[in-house]
């Protein structure tokens, strides 16, 4: 016993042993404490195997499970302008900015894709919870509108997964005027009969909700997610009582006639394909397993086969 | 007359002032005109120079002014034949939202806005101004009835913010706010708004997505109080004259922004100083930005709208 074992040793183990156990190869379930391998946990939709509590998915993995065979195309963004309003508080925003895209490996927190669920030609957008929040400002609107755009002009529904805590404050008023942007977004849709279909994901709170996240021909959301306007906490602080168990998740505003479903994630792929069908008046899907849809084919198809074009697209309006 | 924070040094000079006169009063013979006079001439220099140039924090305090005109103080004043129309045939009628049918210089116009209150009683009555979703849906109901019958509308906007309370939750804040904004975006009527004093968030977009948005020059408008920005960002909420810095939330950065049409002057000192000028130009305001878009047909209202807000902020503060 000296120094040497006392102190040296340990912590050369210390040291060593860090890396014997690389803690990105297994994650712990949040509700129930379960240690889950990684791969097991992506297979399963970042749903926890013991005890079904919905984890946070990216939008890149939750487009590889939606997706016929997983291929979808990427629809682009335009770029707004950087820190409109120079704004600055603690940290300045470029640089919270650029620590969001390191730490994520994403432009910023929406993307949005087109390709096909079961055959079915469909656009969809998915807020990215762990991009600052998933806050809306400029991009994210900019997003909802180009996705709407593309929705219209290649006559496809729109499918949409929040996921924010609101509006981002670094762009102030700007990021408030997202509310109506988005909504002018909904609206073209709507002109354009075609299916808007919102999936509500934890957590879905403030200036998201009060707009494009509420406004969709069905509303779906996911088991215990958050959906509110006013948070939790604000609402304690301001009636100055506990509130209910359970209290503003899917599954209460769902008994308080706020949605229509609250389904699976594992059973959200069938029951997009089922609801976006019979919206646009195609047969029902083909069950079981159809081989994987040759991208070109798919994609001169939905532009040039007119019975693949939803009846209603037309132009509402004259 | 109530004074701000940093209207204290005004607050004494204007008291000694007054309490010479006082004196006066009781005592015949006793000369202090020529003192007084001087106090007042102090007064209005003090005031002046606390309202060249007032700092975003200090504006909030002044949008927040308890004696400013209120949403009530503005129909009262420009509007004839006011015939309030209550409820949202659902729940109940929020009296932190006025509405109804009323004439403006004769022209039949639906008026909806955010009411405050006056005193203890009244501010309790109306909530503070703090919209609950009933007050959202008795808006889209007049805001449907103005479109049917083409009948312009005005809103006047003069909120904290909706209401953050269970029951709201509960019947459907988001989503009656949600359609409140929808709702502005579909009406083919012409569809002005007027910031008075404090634009909150999503419970103010829901009555301001208009063809035309004006706001007094102390008013503010905002995504976040910057009480509640300086806890989130700065995790400390006596940081608020920095987060109201930052937020860009008066009506003279919003003008850059191009986010607001235009700016009305308010009197010095305020609109609590002198209110029936206040009103006249909030009322003159509201006229102008009727004729700008009277002639225009119901299509060309709706789609200038919508483009209108695709198009805002795409150029920041450069705009």
């Amino acid at each position: 016993m000296n120094w040497i074992t006392n102190y040296v040793r340990p912590k050369i183990n210390s040291l060593f042993s860090r890396r014997e156990v690389p803690e990105n190869l297994w994650s712990k379930c949040p509700e129930c404490g379960t240690m889950l391998f990684h791969r097991e946990l992506a297979d399963n939709l970042n749903v926890c195997t013991s005890c079904d509590h919905h984890m946070a998915i990216t939008p890149r993995a939750r487009f590889e499970g939606l997706f016929d065979g997983g291929i979808f195309a990427e629809v682009k963004v335009p770029e707004p302008v950087a820190d409109p309003l120079q704004f600055r508080d603690q940290k300045r925003y470029p640089d919270r900015m650029k620590a969001a895209q390191k730490a994520t490996g994403e432009r910023e927190a929406m993307l949005v894709a087109e390709g096909e669920i079961g055959r079915t030609p469909v656009v969809a957008a998915a807020q990215d919870f762990s991009f600052m929040g998933g806050s809306m400002g400029m991009y994210v609107g900019n997003a909802i509108v180009a996705a709407a755009e593309r929705a219209v002009q290649m006559k496809r529904p729109l499918i949409l997964f929040s996921a924010a805590g609101g509006a981002r404050m670094q762009e102030g008023i700007l990021s408030l005027m997202q509310m109506p942007r988005t909504t002018v977004a909904v609206q073209m849709l709507k002109d354009a009969g075609l299916p808007y279909i919102v999936v509500l994901t934890h957590p879905t709170t403030g200036g998201v909700t009060a707009s494009y996240a509420m406004l969709g021909d069905v509303q779906i959301a996911e088991p215990g997610a958050l959906i509110c306007f006013a948070g939790p906490r604000v609402i304690e602080q301001t009636i100055r009582e506990k509130l209910p168990e359970g209290f503003q998740r899917a599954e209460y505003l769902l008994d308080h006639g706020m949605l229509d479903r609250v389904t699976h994630r594992r059973a959200l792929r069938e029951e997009l394909i089922t609801l976006t069908r019979m919206l646009l008046a195609l047969p029902p899907a083909v069950k079981g397993d159809l081989p994987p849809p040759e991208p070109e084919a798919a994609a001169t198809a939905a532009t040039a086969d007119p019975a693949e074009a939803p009846a209603e697209a037309e132009p509402a309006k004259s | 007359m109530n004074y701000l924070e940093f209207e204290k040094p005004l607050a004494e000079i204007e008291g000694k002032a007054e309490e010479l006169r006082a004196m006066a009063r009781q005592n015949k013979g006793m000369d202090v005109e020529k003192e007084a006079a001087a106090l007042d001439r102090k007064a209005a220099d003090m005031l002046k120079d606390l309202y060249k140039s007032l700092d975003p924090w200090r504006k909030c305090q002044v949008a927040r002014h308890p004696d400013r005109p209120h949403c009530r103080d503005y129909i009262d004043a420009l509007f004839t034949e006011y015939t309030p129309l209550a409820g949202d045939r659902n729940f109940a009628d929020d009296h932190a939202v006025m509405g109804g049918m009323a004439r403006l210089d004769g022209r039949p116009v639906v008026v909806i806005g955010h009411e405050k209150g006056h005193d203890t009683k009244t501010r309790i009555e109306r909530n503070f101004g703090m919209a609950r979703p009933e007050g959202y849906r008795k808006a889209i109901r007049l805001m449907d009835l103005a479109h049917r019958f083409g009948l312009p509308v005005i809103t006047l906007v003069d909120t904290p913010g909706a209401y953050p309370g269970k029951g709201a939750e509960e019947r459907g804040q988001a989503e009656a706010i949600a359609r409140s904004t929808q709702k502005c975006l579909e009406i083919g009527v012409p569809l002005v708004s007027v910031i008075i004093g404090e634009g909150g968030s999503g419970g103010a977009v829901a009555f301001a997505t208009a063809n035309r948005i004006a706001m007094l020059e102390h008013s503010i408008y905002s995504v976040i109080s910057p009480e509640g920005c300086a806890s989130i960002l700065w995790k400390d909420a006596e940081k608020m004259r920095e987060a109201a810095e930052a937020l860009r939330l008066t009506a003279q950065d919003l003008q850059k922004l191009g986010v607001i049409d235009r700016i009305v002057a308010e009197p010095l000192g305020g609109a609590q100083r002198g209110r029936a000028d206040t009103i006249a130009a909030v009322g003159k305001a509201i006229e102008t930005m009727l004729k700008e878009l009277s002639g225009r047909s119901p299509e060309r209202l709706v789609r200038d709208r919508r483009e209108k807000f695709l198009a805002m902020g795409q150029k920041g503060l450069a705009a």
